[in-house]
């Protein structure tokens, strides 16, 4: 059963959209990733969530209960704020030890509580120190155990590793992870970074302007992205903007030599090419590689050493001699060599 | 050393002077003045020095019961001050009232005027209804003045407080009131303290209010400190001015010593 569902919520702020029609269940034990630029209501949809927002529209549940109109301190739902929000004037152990308070449990039973959770989250010894003499992981993760100490129904992240450095991050996101399979915690993730979110979640939903997109596990929302912003958001990806044609009825558009069927709810005259950095492959222009569906041509323009590939900018000969895609490739090649680009079919999209 | 730097050492030299003569020029004559048994123009230094007025300033009833007066007067402003102040300025900061301009020109309205008129008007009307001649008045305008800065004050510390740090302790459970006492207040001392030492200086040293509502029945240490003087009894005068100085430059000492440490490092982080 889906623990937390939400329909139709709206908020606006003046002019802005910052929840335009949400709707979206996370499943009991899950994680559900949203991701979405800056600006596109991730936040505001967590605080909505957590009973911070007053929505202009829309229904929350939680357990199959309407929880749209109970305050924020009766919801039973954890949410961990972006910057941590820790209390300066309250050592480690009383900031953990808050919410487990409220809960009327007694001396005993929080000692022991915010001792499984300190070594839960790797960070015993720190109880007597305020958050100033913590180092920024250190504060993540005090801020992660004063969330989950108190076993929420639900729990909420509001990017929690955008403070961090991209070492630990990286670490820590495997560790959330494996914490929240562990306690079968509930879990909405906000984050930015799309790598991150494919990589964790259960579930994924984009988000942009307050709309979802699209909500899918990370696999379809990769290889089968609904339109062209997700397309775009998702992998580092080339974008060709060119005109299309009509014949017979069918949309096409050209691409140097290679002509593509455009799906028929394609604009004509904007027609959109997306295909990834990583999942095409280059050769010398004379040469052929099997398995591949598409080819086009190209001239080598730009080249980077990315240490475990080269990241090469490719103009593609075409009618518009402006159009340059990235290729991320492994083999060596020099500025001005003249190569062909070779394509998968299901690797390319066009909106 | 290097010719910019020399400048700069003499113009350092010429402020600290500067300073040294405004300040503690005054301070030095009003030091020699309480100890001064005889002082004839022109001697730099009195003729004659003693503890005479100091130990009649401590003995003589009228003289040690203005400042008891005074002291007991700031402490009920100091803290009508703050219970009135602090609900009022967390309003300001966490809400928009729907009146808020003019609340906040209520509250700016008592230093907008000149003193002098408005405290004799006031004067007038609180004869009426028996608030003249007593502490009670006194008390009444210094917490009603008082109000100016301490709403001022505190609201810009609640503003300060970031408005998350109140929304995780809901977010677990605690009540609004709860949340107020146990996050937000704490948060606030700082500030509470700030606004209370500003009082309470300011209460200890005000003059017009208390002379026109309190003659000539009772007398603050500044008003006793006036009539003193007056009366060319310059030496009263001055040991007045000393202990009325004095709680200034304890809470400078304690401000230095404890808020910076504890408080403004633990806010940082
Ligand atoms: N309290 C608010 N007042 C006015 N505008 C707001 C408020 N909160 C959010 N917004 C606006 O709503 C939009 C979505 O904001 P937010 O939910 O914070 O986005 P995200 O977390 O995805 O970056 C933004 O354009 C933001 O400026
Ligand atoms: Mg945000």
């Amino acid at each position: 059963m889906a623990t937390v569902v939400t329909k139709g919520l709206k908020k606006f702020y003046g002019d802005v959209h910052a929840l335009d029609d949400v709707s979206l269940d996370i499943e009991e034990g899950t994680l559900l990733a949203v991701i979405g630029p800056s600006g596109s209501g991730k936040t505001t949809l967590l605080r909505s969530i957590a009973g911070f927002v007053k929505l202009d529209a829309g229904k929350i549940y939680l357990d199959g209960e309407d929880i749209t109109h109970v305050p924020p301190e009766k919801r039973n739902i954890s949410m961990f704020f972006q910057n941590y929000a820790l209390w300066p004037h309250m050592t480690v152990y009383n900031n953990i030890a808050y919410g487990l308070r409220l809960r009327k449990y007694n001396k005993n039973e929080i000692a022991e509580k915010i001792r499984w959770v300190l070594q839960l989250l790797d960070i015993e010894g720190l109880e007597d120190r305020k958050p100033s003499q913590l180092s920024g992981g250190q504060q993540q993760r005090i801020a992660l155990a004063r969330a989950i100490v108190v076993e929420p129904k639900v729990l909420l992240l509001d990017e929690p590793l955008s403070n961090l450095d991209a070492k630990i991050r990286l670490r820590i996101r495997f560790e959330i992870k494996a914490l929240q399979q562990k306690l079968r915690l509930t879990t909405l993730y906000v984050t930015h970074d799309q790598e991150e979110a494919l990589s964790i979640a259960d579930k994924v939903a984009i988000m942009h302007n307050g709309k979802i997109l699209q909500i899918g596990d990370p696999q379809e929302i990769y290889t089968k992205p609904a339109t062209l912003f997700v397309a775009d958001f998702v992998g580092t990806n080339n974008v060709i903007e060119k005109k299309g044609y009509v014949r017979d009825g069918v949309k096409f558009v050209n691409l140097g030599k290679l002509v593509l069927q455009a799906p028929p709810n394609v604009d004509v005259n904007k027609v959109n090419i997306v295909f990834r950095a990583d999942e095409v492959e280059i050769e010398r222009r004379n040469e052929e590689i099997p398995g591949y569906d598409y080819r086009f041509d190209g001239t080598i323009s730009g080249k980077l050493y990315m240490g475990f590939k080269f990241r090469y900018e490719v103009t593609v000969d075409d009618e518009n001699k402006d159009i340059k895609v990235i290729v991320n490739s492994d083999k060596d090649f020099s500025i001005g060599d003249k190569i062909g680009v070779f394509l998968k079919k299901d690797k390319v999209f066009i909106f | 050393m290097s010719k910019t730097g020399l400048g700069k050492m003499i113009l350092k030299i010429i402020v600290m002077v500067i300073i040294l003569f405004v300040i503690l020029g005054p301070l030095f004559g009003v030091v020699l003045w309480s100890f001064a048994m005889k002082w004839y123009w022109p001697h730099p230094i009195p003729q004659e020095m003693g503890l005479k007025y100091w130990s009649e300033v401590f003995h003589r009833g009228r003289v040690l019961d203005s400042i008891l007066l005074s002291l007991e007067i700031a402490c009920i402003v100091v803290g009508l001050s703050l219970i009135i102040a602090s609900p009022a300025a967390y309003g300001f900061s966490r809400y928009r009232l729907p009146f808020e301009k003019i609340l906040l020109v209520l509250f700016l309205m008592p230093q907008a005027f000149p003193q002098l008129p408005i405290f004799i008007n006031i004067a007038a009307i609180f004869s009426h209804y028996h608030l003249t001649g007593n502490m009670w008045g006194i008390i009444f305008v210094h917490t009603m003045a008082s109000l100016v800065f301490s709403v001022w004050i505190i609201t810009a510390t609640f503003r300060a407080i970031p408005e998350e740090l109140e929304q995780v302790a809901l977010n677990l459970g605690a009540s609004r009131l709860r949340t107020f006492f146990t996050i937000t207040l704490p948060l606030a001392v700082p500030g509470l303290i700030a606004s209370a030492i500003f009082v309470f200086l300011w209460s200890m040293g005000e003059f017009t209010g208390a002379f026109f509502i309190g003659a000539p029945f009772i007398q603050t240490a500044p008003v006793m400190m006036y009539t003193a003087a007056m009366g060319y009894n310059m030496q009263t005068a001055s040991v007045v001015a000393l202990i009325l100085m004095a709680p200034a430059i304890i809470f400078m000492v304690v401000i230095e010593k404890y808020l910076k440490a504890e408080y403004i490092a633990g806010l940082g982080g």
